[in-house]
């Protein structure tokens, strides 16, 4: 499997089903692993940073979990290339933009991602489309546990899990669960939702994680904390408490904007649909804006011209990287803009 | 990526501006730029609190710094200013100057209490108790605590049963 054949994939945290999907997009868990006898990555020469790739990258795909995996080394791609891993969230910018050897191993359907030499040795995680977070642990812990079979990871008995930065100490998990939540963003709740995330040492972030801006009302929540609760404990929150919780808010909040503004709201969802079908020069952003509304139209049943999983199929080739890969040539803004309306036209004809 | 404000460091902050036009433009810029800037960066700010505790406790960042690791050769001025450590053993060569931040960063706590790598961390448990039960028997019967040593080689042969 490589770049080409994920292209042509629909990502699993597109799917649009699963728990809760009307507000909850996606569930990832991330878990943050160092091989002992190495340097973390400030202090890792080009050589150890080889060995690491090869003995991790070994290591992984000789793991039952990974047996329809492949890896994919990163060092001397293309950057369009890498650019489609990251919009397809199966690796980080950081790990894009890194130098020297590091790679990804990817499972088929895209559920499964372990990269190699981002700020830790290894950063496996598992995806999943709605609130699915207890499967996810179902998956990630047995691959987890086979490949401490094959190297050995950093651990301290007081400190769990050593980390190149003592932020991720201890387990080494984040739990982060994408949400959509336009209504609490349009009746501006959302304040408050972040202001209780922060006293519960959660973070809030967007789309594309750590210093990114939330664009169409996408939201990440994950904990900040890893050290002190363990695994079970830490998923647990997030499944049976701390993300109802925020989904039962927005469900509220949309109720009430279907009762009290249900002409704007209308308005809104049908502008939305209206720009994406006759704009001629696009932007990315105004794109996933006009979508997060016509989401919110198909979820409170105010729009209906097509289902969550035909719009879901509208993101992913309006990102840049893709657009330009599937025109086959790198594209300036402006050219992006007018392809991508292009699509979205064209599509949504068909669609309706 | 370079940051395209000093154009040296990696860039780690990634924003969207929308400009007067509402097109929008990209900007990728280091901690350092994005804080210079006025943008908002929470990560990686603790360290730079704690450090400053301990120049109020008179103990001078200087003679801090210079605290170097003797397995990765890193020094603990490189992680006050990267805020990533460089090797494993730092959590050891640097074990008092991290505890405040560790403590800090992770609301308190200073107990790992979940999972542990399966055959190394429970190999190394086992084989710890072991020796530990060895030499208390060595004292036990040089001590001629003998009721004592029997229940030590009891507890040793069942854990070399498992």
């Amino acid at each position: 499997m490589n770049i080409d054949d994920l292209m042509i994939q629909r990502g699993e945290w597109l799917k649009g089903s699963g728990p809760l999907s009307d507000v909850v997009i996606s569930s990832r868990i991330r878990l943050a692993r160092n091989l002992a006898n190495y340097a973390f990555r400030p202090r890792a020469s080009e050589s150890d940073l080889g060995e690491v790739l090869r003995t991790v990258g070994e290591a992984a795909m000789s793991c039952a979990t990974c047996k329809d995996a492949s890896l994919i080394e990163l060092d001397g791609t293309e950057e369009i290339d890498r650019q489609v891993l990251v919009e397809r969230h199966l690796i980080s910018r950081q790990l894009a933009d890194a130098p020297g050897p590091r790679g990804v191993v990817v499972s088929k359907g895209e559920t499964l991602a372990i990269m190699i030499n981002e700020e830790d040795h290894l950063r496996m995680q598992g995806l999943r489309s709605g609130l699915q977070l207890e499967d996810l642990w179902g998956q990630i812990s047995p691959l987890d546990d086979e490949l401490s079979e094959h190297v050995q990871f950093a651990f301290d008995e007081r400190l769990g899990y050593l980390t190149a930065c003592p932020t991720n100490l201890g387990t080494g998990l984040r739990v982060s669960v994408m949400l959509h939540l336009p209504a609490l963003k349009l009746t501006n709740e959302i304040v408050r939702v972040a202001r209780a995330a922060e006293e519960l040492r959660l973070a809030i972030r967007g789309l594309y994680g750590e210093g990114t801006e939330a664009v169409g009302d996408f939201y990440q929540i994950s904990n900040q904390t890893t050290l002190g609760k363990s695994e079970e404990q830490i998923i647990e929150e997030f499944g049976t408490s701390i993300i109802p919780k925020v989904v039962q808010y927005e469900r509220a909040a949309r109720e009430a904007l279907i009762e009290k503004r249900s002409a704007q709201l209308d308005d809104r969802i049908w502008r939305a649909y209206g720009s994406l079908r006759s704009a001629r020069i696009i932007s990315s952003e105004e794109t996933l804006h006009h979508l997060s509304h016509l989401r919110l139209g198909i979820a409170t049943g105010r729009f209906d011209k097509f289902d969550v999983t035909a719009l879901n199929d509208l993101i992913m080739p309006t990102q840049p990287a893709h657009l330009q890969k599937q025109g086959g040539h790198a594209m300036d803004g402006e050219e992006r803009g007018t392809r991508r309306a292009e699509f979205l036209r064209n599509k949504l004809s068909d669609l309706n | 990526m370079v940051c395209q404000g000093c154009q040296k460091a990696t860039a780690t902050v990634h924003l969207t501006d929308i400009k007067p036009s509402g097109e929008p433009v990209e900007r990728h810029l280091c901690e350092g730029c994005a804080a210079r800037e006025g943008v908002a960066v929470k990560q990686h700010t603790l360290t730079a609190t704690v450090l400053q505790e301990f120049i109020k406790q008179g103990l001078g960042l200087k003679s801090l710094g210079e605290k170097v690791c003797p397995q990765c050769g890193g020094s603990f001025k490189e992680f006050h200013e990267q805020g990533l450590l460089g090797c494993p053993y730092d959590y050891t060569a640097y074990r008092d100057l991290l505890k405040p931040i560790i403590e800090r960063a992770q609301d308190g706590a200073t107990q790992h209490t979940g999972k542990s790598p399966r055959p190394a961390g429970e190999g190394s448990r086992r084989r710890a108790r072991l020796t530990q039960l060895h030499k208390a028997l060595r004292e036990a019967v040089g001590g001629e605590e003998y009721e004592r040593a029997a229940k030590i080689r009891d507890e040793i042969s069942a854990m070399e049963k498992e």
